[in-house]
């Protein structure tokens, strides 16, 4: 189980930061997203891999309206 | 037919002048001219009108004026087709900055239709900063004319003028081509000119709208952009007000006479920049607009589908970003609305043939199409056609009604047919099935012309209601779930069933349910970052406030936050990046350039909190502004049929379980809607519980004696209009 914006999910072997956001269809472009607090990069979503337990937040900027 | 403006007189001839005016050009000291210019049209008196220190001081400018000289025009007993209501172009210290994007925005104040109370909405074009060039920090007018009358301001002369003149048609899209033609002296001068104009159907509905005109150098076209929401065009048409015309030739980067231009060049520079490097990674605004959000919408189920039924159609991609892209004319200097806008966002669609209507043939410019007119259309009516979008769009803005108000009344009165409700006969002959793009099209002709079943469509969604249920009897409670009205005005193009703050966001907005009060759909619904009621509450605070601001100084709210710096959110966290530290800091230094006063990101708010209280109290003061007339519909809050809780089983099924711990097994549909719908209904009255607390508001929503003394709006009127709601 991993939390994405704290609430659970299901994790799954490599899922990485582009797959998940592919899952969970965030295409906004304003986006940021961190593993256990730590900033990753846009260049390295297809690269990095999101493990069990992990807490993943993609904040996306206010925009809208 | 359409063709009757070409009967225009091309002279003065034929034109009564019934009043005539002459001031002192323009003179703009720091943002402002501390004057504002008077006209009642059943007086025929054209007035110089001053600005009094106090009220420059508690209400900064723009819509904050524009409350306070309608507060003093008006009674309670006002309504809004009386002659005693007035429509106020505000301008705003701001306005007209060349050096930053978005300082174009017309704000206008009227008594609306609608909601029967005080309306703001906004537009781009060039009539507002021309309007302050020319020396006016405000346009008020009060009174009827007798038959229709253009309005001119010469800006560069000093004359005001008021010309009556023979019946003719009033939708914008050729008027405006043939005045700018007659009030410029050559080709060069049609830049000089920008007018205000609406249509046919804002003399026979209550969506009226405003489209304020530039001049779109590049492609020799006269280009609109409208003030939509309240129905002030229906405001403007039954002053009989065929058009105002301004000109005025001389803009300069410094016409604003400000301050500090230092400091106005930094905050511009650094925002160009951003914009001009990363746009096309972040919103595309320079492509496609706001119709970017289209596909996010759909993608974050937010899209509403058939009257706000589901948040996302399988057949969304017909009128994607993608789409957009290619039909809109790309890279026009001209799409920018005021001079100097590097976000550019007013597209056009070129050479569209029309295929209804009675421009049916004509290639014309389509200005547009927003997210909002798209979503509405496409999405709200199940009608996924380009072509159709942009017929409606065209004919929409062209009789002069809003778009986001027809569409969702639209949608209302197709699920009213789905269900029985209305019938054919009711409809006269009309199958308003959704998906229908004839139907909606013959409907919106209908409405423009005051024909058929146009007349009653036209009302709105509130008085519809009421009108199906003593004519013909319809589930007032249905109808009260599924009409996505508040306080009189028509929801715009977004599902807020997930995100109760939005919900908030919605139902506590002082001119109703429109998204420029406050948009937290991200912000609640998806990154979970506002899970409390104060967190909400918190967010339903500041945001209002902050966008109340882009309106008492006279900007726009697109640059604020549709662009952003690229570490924003690495340097900032939670609801702070939320805010755009950068660009608040941007405003801040503007405010300062221009006016030569400091002001913090803290008295920023508070510039805000007055007019915004203000305007709650103007409700209150109408007959409105409690708790009562914040209660949106339930389609707003949740599932309101079977069909729609089955479209979305998994998820209310996972909340009945582990959030509110109600055993579903075994439970029918209707059962389980029962309960959640009971839930939910009282988590919006707790929000809005918070929501008052953390703006200063007693239990019933009324501004508390202590807010109002410590905003120092705290007037004889309104201190004893308070007290009457004290327990």
């Amino acid at each position: 189980m991993i939390k994405v914006n704290r609430r659970e999910r299901e994790w799954e072997q490599n899922l990485t930061v582009d797959l998940l956001l592919q899952k969970c269809k965030y295409t906004f472009p304003l986006i940021m997203v961190k593993i256990n607090g730590k900033y990753v990069p846009k260049e390295k979503y297809k690269n990095t891999l999101i493990k069990d337990n992990d807490d993943v937040q993609v904040i996306h900027s206010i925009a809208g309206g | 037919m359409f063709r009757e403006n070409k009967s225009m007189p091309e002279s003065d001839k034929g034109r009564k002048l019934l009043a005539s005016f002459e001031f002192e050009p323009g003179k703009v000291e720091k943002g402002y001219t501390d004057r504002r210019l008077y006209i009642n049209l059943s007086e025929n008196k054209i007035e110089e009108k001053p600005i009094d220190l106090q009220v420059k001081e508690t209400f900064t400018g723009g819509r904050g004026y524009g409350m306070w000289y309608l507060w003093n025009a008006v009674s309670s007993k006002t309504k809004w087709n009386d002659p005693e209501n007035e429509i106020i172009f505000c301008t705003g210290p701001i306005c007209g900055v060349t050096q930053y994007s978005g300082t174009g925005k017309t704000h206008v104040v009227s008594l609306s239709p609608e909601t029967e109370t005080v309306n703001d909405n906004n537009a781009g074009g060039y009539f507002a900063p021309f309007l302050k060039f020319s020396g006016w920090d405000l346009l008020e007018i009060q009174g009827k004319a007798k038959q229709d009358v253009i309005i001119f301001i010469d800006g560069n002369k000093g004359k005001v003028s008021i010309k009556e003149i023979p019946v003719i048609n009033s939708d914008t899209y050729l008027l405006i081509e043939k005045l700018t033609e007659k009030y410029a002296d050559n080709e060069k001068d049609r830049r000089n000119i920008s007018i205000i104009s609406s249509g046919r159907g804002a003399e026979n509905t209550n969506l009226g709208i405003l489209n304020v005109s530039w001049y779109d150098v590049r492609r020799k076209h006269v280009r609109v952009k409208q003030a939509g929401r309240g129905g002030t065009g229906s405001v403007f048409r039954d002053k009989k007000i065929l058009a105002i015309v301004i000109k005025y030739s001389g803009v300069s980067a410094n016409s604003n006479n400000v301050a500090s231009p230092e400091l106005i060049r930094k905050a511009g520079e650094r925002l160009t920049k951003e914009i001009l490097t990363l746009d096309h990674v972040q919103n595309g605004m320079r492509e496609i607009g706001t119709v970017n959000l289209l596909d996010h919408m759909q993608n974050y189920e937010c899209l509403p589908v058939h009257n706000f039924k589901f948040g996302s159609h399988p057949d969304a991609f017909k009128v994607n970003s993608k789409v957009w892209h290619q039909r809109m004319t790309q890279k026009q200097a001209g799409d920018s609305c005021w001079v100097g806008c590097a976000l550019r966002c007013s597209h056009g669609v070129d050479n569209f043939a029309l295929f209804t209507g009675p421009l049916k043939g004509e290639k014309v410019l389509v200005d547009g199409p927003e997210y909002e007119t798209t979503a509405g259309f496409a999405g709200n009516c199940g009608c996924f056609d380009p072509d159709f979008v942009l017929e409606a769009n065209f004919y929409c803005d062209n009789y002069g009604i809003d778009t986001i108000g027809v569409s969702t009344t639209m949608a209302f009165l197709m699920e009213c047919y789905e269900n029985g409700i209305i019938n054919k006969e009711i409809t006269g002959g009309l199958e308003l099935n959704f998906g229908n793009t004839k139907a909606v099209l013959e409907l919106i002709h209908q409405m423009a012309e005051g024909r058929g079943f146009g007349k009653i469509a036209g009302l709105g969604i509130r008085q519809i209601k009421k009108i199906l249920v003593e004519k013909y009897r319809a589930d007032a409670k249905f109808l009260q779930d599924i009409g996505m009205e508040c306080k009189g005005m028509e929801f715009s193009e977004y599902v807020t069933k997930e995100s109760l703050a939005q919900q908030g966001g919605y139902g506590i907005a002082n001119k109703g349910p429109q998204h420029d009060e406050s948009w937290l759909i991200f912000m609640d619904q998806v990154n979970n970052q506002i899970p409390t009621f104060e967190d909400k509450a918190e967010a339903l605070h500041y945001f209002p406030l902050f966008r109340t601001w882009f309106s008492i100084v006279g900007l726009c709210k697109l640059p604020w936050n549709d662009i952003e710096p690229q570490d924003n959110k690495q340097k900032y966290h939670g609801m702070e990046a939320a805010k755009v530290p950068e660009h608040v800091e941007n405003y801040c230094w503007l405010f300062e350039g221009v006016t030569g006063k400091h002001l913090t990101p803290e008295e920023l708010i508070l510039q805000s909190e007055r007019v915004h209280n203000f305007q709650r109290l103007f409700n209150l003061r109408m007959g409105f502004g409690t708790r009562e007339h914040d209660v949106v519909p339930y389609r707003a809050v949740g599932p309101v049929t079977a069909e729609e809780y089955e479209s979305r089983r998994e998820l209310y099924d996972q909340q009945l379980q582990e959030v509110i711990n109600f055993d579903i097994e075994g439970k029918t549909t209707e059962e389980k809607m029962k309960v959640l719908r009971a839930y939910r209904e009282e988590q919006y009255q707790m929000l809005c519980d918070a929501v008052y607390k953390r703006r200063g508001w007693e239990a019933n929503g009324v501004p508390t004696l202590e807010t109002i003394k410590k905003l120092k709006i705290d007037f004889p009127e309104i201190v004893e209009l308070v007290k009457k709601y004290q327990s």
